[in-house]
């Protein structure tokens, strides 16, 4: 059952499906030498407009390019509409959630959640607790992972409810493809993503502790050495406000302000793209020179946003992510639009006795562990090593959960010779404040190896621009 | 503007102009080494050392003063702040860290001029390539100034870009001026007397300015008219007053909240050099004038950080 993977262009009778068709009728007039020839521009723009992804410690300042693929992955609209409904409702719930682990935590009394995975998870930050936040929103920007099972249906992979990264290249594609191929944008009539700044920025003003006409925000990164910097530039320039490090805030009388040439200003809002423990050096990580001291008083005092925010990561993590259909009916009294992947907990003595049975054809996963680290693939695995996992696995169960192997969703990509199909995923992007929105789209990752499930841009994943088409 | 960027776009233009000024300092002097006597050398090697006041660092890394030792130090020492290596580096550094306030052109300038520089050759620089090398600085700036002013928005990153210009220019063409002409002319008495025409020539064109001076004067050097021209003379680019004409209209453009002692100090120096005689400089001591120029510079540099740059 878990070989079978979804194409997103053909049918398995072998014919196109609808929306792909007029990007099919195209890719059969398109000569290769034309092809190549337009990749090779695509990577020179790239280059020029410093859309490019910092390697750490280079000190040539080299930078390189997360390879993009010119051939769109293609949604239809009806498509979509059903996928932001599920990906509305799903951020809605996931922040009713953090507002009610940070309040009364009624989802706890009720006996939903074990308390325990919560309270004592590290990403909880007891600063948070009893604070109100404007909206009662804490995950203003929310990446949501998605894939395709092998029936086609969208699954949450996962929630990136900190400081999710890759919404410049969803709006760099875009703008990359048109200019390289106007003619395919005149087959088919493709939904615009373009006004995402202006709605980031109304989302951030939205959250303003103060009223003044035009409240001040600021995008705070950790400098040009982070990989995510061209992003927090790119942000900061689309939306016209300033882009700070931790050393142009500082804090008096209660308020956050910046250093300016031209004296102190005032700061009302702070799209940060640090984590919670960089934020304040005085109330988290002492050794942090990213953060602001003092942030956290003035957070707490109510005199500037930030967003996300704090505390936020109890959310998203692996060992919370499996309730999250179970917040939905919760809060929301709805059923979840969006699947998750199946996944069993193993602490549940009926998952962990299914788990066993099919320890070999199962990826099981450490709660706490992160980059494949403490993870078993059970099809890839040797016997041994199956077994050896199974007794660590029997010694705690409840530091493991399992699901099957995924197999994503396979789309047409340009490789070395001709046309091949290339595993990809989705992301988009959630914006919520004094409403929820997002715009048609969100990017797209493809694995650029044959046969990989690898989509991640550290280890040679590439990205397409994605389409939503009426 | 963010302060922090101010300070690195400031510099960025800083350096860059330090780098080109060290560069003609270096090639006026391999110029003068050719043409001048045994006893007047070591003044001539020591000149640029006291120019950047920076003997004891010098001696601390090498025993003998020599051309070759001296280039060493000056132009590729990556020990030494004030090599042209060492601003280089750093102009490329600043305009990194400021590269969202700049144009990409300005960046690639600096981006580019830094790799040339590490690939080039040091025994090339410090031999028979020594001339080639200070020109490719000079064009390397002269590249910058112009990609700068072609191509950035009239904000405030191009008026610190500005500032930071002329400031370190005024700052050498004094220098220059001081050491030069107290080599040149150690007694003022000597004023109007006989000279040597090569190391005339040679000064005045390390400020590029040998023509200048022969179309404005049309007339033999004399060192008042040399003094005259480098600090009074408006039409020349690299005199103390046209640099802070535009310090001044810089600082003019520049909006800031408690910035009232930056203005009032760089108007008031502007102001000093436009009526200024330079018969009456004579008079005072054109070494006390230049030493008294060179600490308001200095007093100039430390308000604008502190109004502008630095913390509020």
């Amino acid at each position: 059952m878990f070989d079978a993977q979804f194409n997103e262009m053909y049918l398995p009778d072998g014919k196109v499906r609808e929306h792909f068709a007029p990007l099919a009728e195209w890719l059969a007039t398109m000569p290769p030498k034309r092809v190549a020839e337009k990749r090779r521009e695509a990577d020179l723009l790239f280059h020029r407009m410093g859309i490019t992804f910092a390697i750490y410690g280079d000190e040539q300042g080299a930078e390189r390019l997360i390879p993009f693929d010119t051939i769109p992955r293609i949604i239809p609209r009806t498509e979509w509409e059903m996928l932001e409904r599920g990906l509305k409702q799903r951020v809605n719930a996931l922040n009713r959630f953090l507002h009610d682990i940070y309040h009364g935590q009624e989802i706890l009394k009720a006996g939903l959640i074990p308390a325990e995975q919560v309270l004592a998870n590290d990403a909880y930050q007891v600063a948070m607790m009893g604070l109100d936040l404007p909206h009662q929103v804490y995950s203003h920007i929310a990446g949501i992972d998605l894939i395709r099972d092998g029936d086609g249906r969208y699954l949450v992979l996962e929630d990136n409810l900190r400081t999710p990264s890759g919404v410049a290249y969803m709006l760099e594609n875009r703008r990359m493809m048109m200019r390289l191929f106007p003619e395919l944008f005149a087959r088919q009539s493709v939904l615009p993503i373009e006004h995402y700044p202006a709605l980031l920025l109304d989302t951030l003003r939205s959250i303003s502790p103060r009223a003044p006409r035009e409240p001040t925000v600021v995008v705070l990164t950790p400098g040009p050495h982070n990989s995510a910097y061209f992003e927090h530039l790119f942000l900061a320039q689309q939306m016209g406000v300033e882009l700070v490090e931790g050393a142009d805030l500082f804090v008096r009388d209660g308020h956050l302000y910046m250093r300016t040439t031209a004296g102190r200003q005032r700061v009302d809002v702070v799209y940060r793209r640090l984590d919670d423990a960089y934020l304040d050096p005085l109330a988290f990580r002492p050794d942090s020179l990213l953060g602001v001291p003092g942030l956290l008083s003035v957070y707490r005092a109510g005199n500037v946003a930030l967003a996300n925010a704090m505390g936020t990561g109890v959310a998203d993590d692996k060992s919370t992510y499996p309730y999250v259909p179970e917040m939905i009916r919760f809060y929301l009294g709805e059923g979840p639009i969006l699947g998750n992947v199946p996944t069993w907990q193993c602490r549940r003595p009926e998952d962990l006795e299914l788990v066993l049975e099919r320890l070999p054809e199962l990826v099981v996963k450490e709660v706490q562990g992160s980059g494949g680290y403490g993870m078993l693939i059970g099809p890839a695995a040797k016997k041994k090593e199956i077994e050896q996992f199974r007794a660590r696995l029997l010694a705690n169960p409840a530091n493991y959960i399992a699901q099957p192997t995924l197999s994503l969703s396979s789309c047409p990509t340009f490789i070395e010779r001709g046309i091949g199909a290339r595993h990809i995923d989705l992301r988009p992007f959630v914006l919520s404040g004094r409403d929820v929105k997002l715009v048609p789209g969100g990017l797209t990752r493809v694995a650029l190896e044959e046969g990989s499930l690898v989509v991640n841009s550290s280890q040679g994943g590439g990205t397409k621009d994605t389409w939503v088409v009426d | 503007m963010l302060s922090r960027v101010a300070e690195r776009v400031f510099w960025m233009s800083r350096q860059m102009e330090r780098a080109e000024n060290m560069a003609r300092i270096l090639g006026v002097t391999s110029n003068v080494l050719l043409l001048g006597s045994k006893e007047t050398r070591e003044q001539n090697l020591m000149a640029p050392l006291s120019i950047i006041e920076s003997e004891e660092a010098f001696f601390e890394r090498h025993k003998q003063l020599t051309e070759k030792s001296l280039i060493e130090f000056l132009a590729l020492d990556e020990t030494n702040p004030a090599s042209i290596y060492s601003c280089l580096k750093w102009a490329r550094e600043n305009a990194h860290a400021a590269r969202w306030q700049i144009t990409s052109e300005m960046w690639e300038t600096l981006n580019a001029t830094w790799i040339e520089m590490r690939a080039i050759k040091r025994d090339r620089v410090t031999g028979a390539g020594a001339t080639e090398f200070f020109d490719w600085v000079k064009d390397r700036s002269h590249l910058f100034c112009g990609v700068t002013y072609s191509t950035i928005v009239r904000g405030e990153a191009f008026n610190f870009s500005r500032l930071g210009t002329f400031l370190e220019r005024a700052d050498n063409t004094a220098r220059i001026l001081d050491v030069k002409y107290h080599i040149l002319l150690p007694s003022v008495e000597d004023v109007g007397g006989a000279l040597d025409y090569y190391q005339w020539a040679a000064l005045l064109r390390s400020v590029s300015s040998f023509e200048t001076y022969r179309a404005l004067y049309r007339d033999q050097i004399f060192p008042i008219k040399v003094a005259q021209m480098l600090i009074l003379e408006r039409l020349m680019p690299r005199s103390l007053a046209a640099c802070f004409e535009q310090v001044t209209q810089a600082l003019d453009c520049i909006e800031g909240q408690s910035d009232h002692s930056v203005k009032r100090l760089a108007n008031e120096m502007n102001v000093r050099l436009s009526h200024a005689d330079i018969e009456e400089i004579f008079k005072g001591g054109l070494h006390e004038y230049l030493t008294v120029f060179l600490e308001d510079i200095s007093e100039l540099g430390s308000r604008i950080q502190r109004s502008y740059l630095g913390t509020v």
